[in-house]
C-alpha cells in the first residue's frame, strides 16, 4: 500500500466539482425551462418539500437571494443537498419536463446557483426565536441533529449538541465523495447554523447512561447518531493489510490532504451500492490504475442509482457481476488478491438466492480491497436505553413526529432509516423539532 | 400529380417584387451596402430609411427591449430619428442599387417639413433615381413629431390628406402612406390618405412607449444621460395590434387601397396572417435587427410550403381571405358552444390548466389525487409520464410524495373560454370541442330583437361554484 502517486495539482483537478456552478445566464436559461407547475411534483418529491417552482422563478426574475431564502426555509442544508442529492430519483425524477422533453429541469444545479450566491455574500436569513426558557439536548451533529437544532433555535429553545467526533457535520462533512461536497464547503454551510446560538460540544460521545442523564437534565432529547462502521464480510483474511473499510477510505479524502491519501494500484471494491461507486471513483481519482467493482448479484439488482453507475462507467471502472468474495489472499504480509466464487441467481429481484456455480472460483489480483457494505446500526447503545426498540437495523419512531417509545426522546436521520440521504435526515430533524416544540411547550402547562 | 413551387411574386399598386417580403424603412435599409446585401439574401423589396433634406442628429443610447422570462427582444423600442446621412449620398446609392436590382422593389421613405415646395422638391429628386415608389412617413412617433413631422402629420387626418395631395401633384411613381398606430381609430387617417390620392397604405409604424426603468439608476430605458423620451415600440409583441389595424383598413368600404402590412413579423406564419387579413406585401424591421437578413430564407420556404400544402398557386389565391371573417361582436353566433377536453394520454400533470381555471377563469377543472400505484396501473406504458427505475427506486415524472394529480374538465360548467388550452404546455393535449348548446342559431343582434318580441327565452347566466 502506498500514498497516491499523483501530484497536488492533478489531485485538485480530479477532485474538482463534478458540476461547476452555473453562471447567471446559464441559470436564467435553465430556469426558463421550468413550467411553474401547480402543486408541483418536484416539490412533493423533495423530502424537505422545497418550493421548487418558487425558487426557480426567483432565479428567473434575478432574485437569487430570495431564491436562497426559499430553499433554506425548507432545508438548511440546501447547499449540500444541491450538490449531493440523488435528484434523479427525487425532484428531477418527478419533473414533468422529463415526460415532455425527456430531460428534467436541472433543479439541483439551480439550487446550487441560488444557495452559493447567498452564501458568497454571507447573507443570514434566520434569527433565533424569543427565549422560551426550555432546553433541548441533541446527540450527533450530522444533518439530522443540526437541522433539528436549527429549527429549535428558531423557536427560541436553548440547544446543546453533543458530537462524538472532533468535527461537526457528520457524514455530510467527511463521508460524501469529495468531488460532490468538499470538507471546506460542508463546514462553511454549518457556520450560519451554529451562529444561531447552538452550544456545540465536540469530542463528546454520549453512551446509554448519558442519554438517561440528558433526559433528566433537559426538557427533551433528540438522537441523530447516524450509523456506525460498515458490516464485516466474515471471510478469511479480512485483517490483511490492504483490506479497507469503505468509510475509512472515503474519510481520508476529507480528513487529510489529497496527497496523503492511500490508494492501491489495482483496487477491488466489494459491493454495488452508492458507497461502492463513491469508493471506486475516488480510487480512480487518487490514481489507481485499475479499479473493479465486484458484486454478488447483477447490474439489475445493484442499489447504486443509474447516474452513479454511469459515472463509474465513465471513470473506466470494471464491473464483475455474480462474484461472491470468499477470501482475501495474502503474500509477504500484504494483500495480493481476492478470491471469488461465481454465483448464479435463482429467483427474481433482490430476494433471489445465490447459488455457487460449480468450479466457478477465480481470483482478482489487487493490492487494495475496499469493503463498501452497508453501515451497521448502533444497536448495542440504543437497546441499552430502556424503552427504545431497534428492528431490522432501524430505531423505531413515529414517522410523523420522530417520537420514540420514551417520553421526551426523539430521533431522526440514518439511525431511524438505516441509511438514506442527507435530505431525509434534514427533514426528519425538522419534523422532530416541531414535535419537540409542541412537547416542551405543553410540558410547562 | 407533381406539386410545383407556388408563385410568390407580388404586385402592390404596380410595384412588383419577386416575393412579398420587404424590409421596412429602418436601420436595415440605411445604406446601399445594406440593401444590396438584403436583396442578395432574398428580400423582395426594401423601403429605404426615411430621407429628408438635411441629415438629422441622433443621441446615444437609442434602443430598449422587453425580454420575457429568458427570451430576448419580444419587443423593441427606439428613440432614433430618420436618416443621418446626406440626401446626395442616399440618392446616389438608391440609383445604383435600383440599376443593379431591376426586379426588386426599391421604395423610398420620405419625411420633410410640411411645406408644399419642400415636398415637391424632394419627390422630384427622389423619383429621378429610378426608384419604384414612395412611402410617406407620417408615423414616426418620437423626435420628428415634436418638429411637426411624422406622427404629428399622421395623427391629424386633414394634414395627412393635405401632404398626400401635395406629393401626388408631382409624383409619377405609386405613393404609399405609412400610418401611425398612435391614434384611436386608424381608419380616419386611412380615409384621409385616400382622399389625398394615396395609391396604397403601409402600417403600422411604431407605438409610443417607455420600455422600462433601470432599477439601479431609476432612469428610464433607453436612457440618454439619465433621461429618456417616449420611444417607438415594435417587434413580435406588437403583431396583434398591427393585425387589428391592417384588417380594419382592409375592411373599410371607403379606403379600398392595397396594404403593405408591418409590425412584429418574425416568422413566415406572421407574414401569412398579415396577407390573410388584407396585406399585399409585408415589411419587417425588428426581426432583421435581431437576427440579420438571413431570416428571409425561412420566411420564403415557410410560405411556399404552406401554400403547397393548402393548394394555393399564387398569393392572390388566399390574400385577404380572412378580412370578412372579422366583424362586430354583435354578429357572433351565441348558439355556438365549445368546451375543453383533456387527453389523459398526453397530460404530464403540471396542474397549469387547473390553477388557470381555478384562479383566473371559471373553476371548471377538477383535481383528484391518486396514488402512484393506482396511476402506474391505469397508465401502463401508455401515457407520457416516463416510469423509470434507478437503484431499485421507481420514479415517475409528474408524481411526487407517492401521488399524482389528475385533471378533468367539468364540462357542465366550462364556459369554453380557451384559457386552459392556452396555458397547457403539451400540444393538442387540451382541445376545445364543439357541443350542442340547445340554443337556436342567432347573433346578439338577432337575440335582442327576438327577446323584445318575446320570441326567445332569456339566456340564463352560467353556473358558478
Ligand atoms: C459513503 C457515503 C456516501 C454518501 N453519499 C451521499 C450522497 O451523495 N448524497 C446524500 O444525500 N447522502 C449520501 N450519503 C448518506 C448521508 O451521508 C446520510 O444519510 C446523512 O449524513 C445522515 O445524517 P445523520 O445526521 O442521520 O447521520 P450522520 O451524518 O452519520 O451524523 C451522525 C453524527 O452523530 C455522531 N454520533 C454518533 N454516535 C454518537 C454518540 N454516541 N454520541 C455523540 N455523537 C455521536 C457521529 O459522529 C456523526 O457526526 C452517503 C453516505 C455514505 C456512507
Ligand atoms: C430603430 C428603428 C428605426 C426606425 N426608423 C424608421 C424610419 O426612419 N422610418 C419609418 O417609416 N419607420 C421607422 N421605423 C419603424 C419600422 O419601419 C416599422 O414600422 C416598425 O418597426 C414595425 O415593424 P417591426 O415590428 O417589424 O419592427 C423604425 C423602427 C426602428 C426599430
Ligand atoms: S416539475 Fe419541473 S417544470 Fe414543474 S415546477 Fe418542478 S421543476 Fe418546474
Ligand atoms: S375553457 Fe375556460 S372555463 Fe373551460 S375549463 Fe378551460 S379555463 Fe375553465
Ligand atoms: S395543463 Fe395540460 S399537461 Fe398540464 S395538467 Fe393540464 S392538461 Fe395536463
Amino acid at each position: 500500500m502506498a500514498k497516491t502517486q499523483l501530484g497536488q495539482e492533478q489531485l485538485e483537478e480530479n477532485f474538482a466539482d463534478l458540476h461547476p456552478n452555473y453562471t447567471r445566464d446559464e441559470a436564467v436559461v435553465e430556469a426558463s425551462r421550468c413550467l411553474f407547475c401547480f402543486d408541483a411534483p418536484c416539490t412533493r418529491a423533495c423530502p424537505t418539500h422545497i418550493d421548487v417552482p418558487k425558487f426557480i422563478r426567483q432565479i428567473l426574475h434575478d432574485n437569487p437571494i430570495g431564491s436562497a431564502e426559499t430553499i433554506f426555509s425548507s432545508n438548511i442544508f440546501g447547499g449540500s443537498c444541491a450538490r449531493a442529492c440523488p435528484t434523479e430519483v427525487l425532484c428531477e425524477g418527478a419533473c414533468v419536463d422529463r415526460a415532455m422533453l425527456k430531460e428534467p429541469v436541472q433543479i439541483g444545479r439551480l439550487q446550487r446557483y441560488a444557495t452559493d450566491y447567498a452564501a458568497a455574500r454571507e447573507i443570514r436569513f434566520f434569527e433565533p426565536g424569543k427565549d422560551t426558557g426550555k432546553k433541548v439536548a441533541v446527540v450527533g451533529a450530522g444533518p439530522a441533529g443540526l437541522s433539528c437544532a436549527h429549527e429549535l433555535r428558531k423557536a427560541g429553545h436553548a440547544v446543546t449538541v453533543f458530537e462524538a467526533r472532533d468535527i461537526p457535520g457528520g457524514l455530510n462533512t467527511i463521508g460524501i465523495a469529495a468531488y460532490k461536497i468538499s470538507t471546506e464547503f460542508a463546514l462553511s454551510e454549518l457556520k450560519p447554523i451554529l451562529e444561531m446560538g447552538i452550544d456545540l460540544k465536540l469530542s463528546s460521545p454520549v453512551n446509554a447512561a448519558g442519554i438517561a442523564d440528558l433526559l433528566k437534565n433537559y426538557d427533551a432529547v433528540f438522537l441523530g447518531i447516524g450509523l456506525g462502521a460498515t458490516s464485516r464480510l466474515e471471510i478469511p483474511g479480512e485483517e490483511t493489510p490492504g483490506v479497507w473499510e469503505g468509510l475509512d477510505f472515503v474519510f481520508q479524502s476529507h480528513t487529510g490532504p489529497y496527497d496523503e491519501c492511500e490508494v492501491g494500484k489495482h483496487v477491488v471494491v466489494i459491493g454495488a451500492g452508492n458507497t461502492a461507486v463513491d469508493c471506486a471513483t475516488e480510487a480512480v481519482r487518487l490514481g489507481a490504475e485499475k479499479v473493479t467493482i465486484a458484486y454478488r448479484r447483477s447490474q439489475k439488482e445493484m442499489t447504486a442509482y443509474d447516474y452513479e453507475y454511469e459515472l463509474a462507467k465513465a471513470d473506466g471502472i470494471h464491473f464483475e457481476w455474480h462474484a461472491s468474495p470468499v477470501q482475501f489472499l495474502e503474500k509477504d504480509g500484504r494483500l495480493c488478491g481476492v478470491k471469488f466464487q461465481r454465483v448464479a441467481l435463482v429467483g427474481e429481484g433482490r430476494e433471489a438466492k445465490l447459488q455457487p456455480v460449480p468450479g466457478g472460483d477465480f481470483v482478482i489480483e489487487c493490492d487494495m480491497a475496499v469493503k463498501a457494505l452497508g453501515q451497521l446500526p448502533f444497536t448495542e447503545l440504543l437497546t441499552a436505553v430502556k424503552g427504545l426498540k431497534v428492528e431490522k437495523g432501524r430505531l423505531i419512531v413515529d414517522r410523523k413526529t420522530g417520537a420514540t417509545g420514551v417520553a421526551g426522546l426523539y430521533a431522526g436521520g440514518d439511525c431511524i432509516s438505516k441509511g438514506a440521504e442527507i435530505v431525509n435526515a434534514v427533514q426528519e430533524g425538522k419534523i422532530a423539532a416541531w414535535a419537540i416544540n409542541d412537547y416542551v411547550k405543553s410540558k410547562g402547562k | 400529380m407533381t406539386i410545383r413551387k407556388p408563385d410568390i411574386s407580388s404586385n402592390i399598386c404596380g410595384i412588383k417584387s419577386p416575393n412579398p417580403f420587404w424590409l421596412a424603412s429602418a436601420p436595415p435599409t440605411n445604406s446601399g451596402y445594406q440593401v444590396r446585401r438584403a436583396f442578395e439574401a432574398g428580400w423582395g423589396g426594401a423601403v429605404w430609411k426615411t430621407l429628408t433634406h438635411e441629415p438629422i442628429v441622433n443621441v446615444s443610447s437609442r434602443y430598449g427591449a422587453v425580454d420575457y422570462d429568458g427570451r430576448k427582444v419580444l419587443g423593441l423600442n427606439n428613440i432614433e430619428l430618420i436618416t443621418d446621412r446626406t440626401l446626395d449620398v442616399n440618392l446616389k446609392e438608391v440609383r445604383e442599387v435600383k440599376k443593379d436590382f431591376p426586379n426588386h422593389a426599391v421604395i423610398v421613405s420620405l419625411m420633410v417639413d410640411s411645406k408644399r415646395e419642400v415636398w415637391h422638391d424632394i419627390v422630384k429628386k427622389v423619383e429621378d433615381t429610378g426608384c419604384d415608389g414612395l412611402e410617406l412617413n407620417f408615423g414616426c412617433p418620437h423626435g420628428m413629431s415634436e418638429r411637426g413631422m411624422g406622427s404629428a402629420v399622421g395623427q391629424v387626418p386633414e394634414y395627412t390628406e393635405m401632404v398626400t395631395s401635395w406629393v401626388k401633384e408631382v409624383a409619377k411613381t405609386p405613393v404609399l402612406v405609412k400610418l401611425t398606430p398612435n391614434i384611436t381609430d386608424v381608419r380616419h387617417v386611412g380615409r384621409a390618405a385616400k382622399r389625398g390620392g394615396a395609391d396604397g397604405i403601409s402600417l403600422i409604424n411604431t407605438i409610443n412607449s417607455i420600455m422600462g426603468v433601470d432599477l439601479n439608476t431609476l432612469a428610464p430605458r433607453p436612457q440618454v444621460a439619465g433621461r429618456g423620451s417616449h420611444g417607438g415600440y415594435c417587434g413580435p409583441a406588437v403583431k396583434p395590434i398591427a393585425l387589428n389595424m391592417v384588417q380594419s383598413i382592409a375592411a373599410d368600404k371607403e379606403i379600398q387601397l392595397p396594404i403593405s402590412g408591418i409590425g412584429g413579423i418574425q416568422a413566415w406564419q406572421d407574414a401569412v396572417e398579415f396577407l390573410l387579413l388584407g396585406a399585399t406585401t409585408v415589411q419587417v424591421c425588428t426581426a432583421v435587427m435581431h437576427y440579420g437578413y438571413r431570416i428571409v430564407e425561412t420566411m420564403i420556404s415557410g410560405l411556399e410550403n404552406w401554400m403547397r400544402e393548402k393548394g394555393y398557386a399564387k398569393i392572390s389565391d388566399f390574400q385577404g381571405a380572412t378580412v370578412a371573417k372579422v366583424g362586430d361582436w354583435a354578429d357572433l353566433d351565441l348558439s355556438y358552444k365549445v368546451v375543453a377536453e383533456i387527453d389523459q394520454n398526453k397530460c404530464i400533470h403540471c396542474g397549469l390548466c387547473y390553477i388557470a381555471c381555478e384562479d383566473g377563469a371559471h373553476q371548471s377543472i377538477r383535481m383528484t389525487t391518486i396514488t402512484e400505484e393506482e396511476f402506474a396501473k391505469r397508465n401502463g406504458n401508455g401515457g407520457p409520464a416516463s416510469v423509470e427505475f434507478s437503484g431499485g427506486k421507481r420514479v415517475i415524472s409528474g408524481s411526487g410524495d407517492g401521488r399524482v394529480n389528475i385533471f378533468e374538465i367539468k364540462q357542465d360548467t366550462c364556459v369554453g373560454c380557451n384559457m386552459c388550452s392556452l396555458v397547457c404546455p403539451v400540444s393538442n393535449c387540451i382541445t376545445m370541442v364543439e357541443r350542442e348548446s340547445g340554443l337556436p342559431k342567432m347573433s346578439w343582434r338577432q337575440y335582442t330583437e327576438k327577446l323584445a318580441k318575446g320570441e326567445v327565452e332569456k339566456i340564463q347566466p352560467p353556473v358558478h361554484v
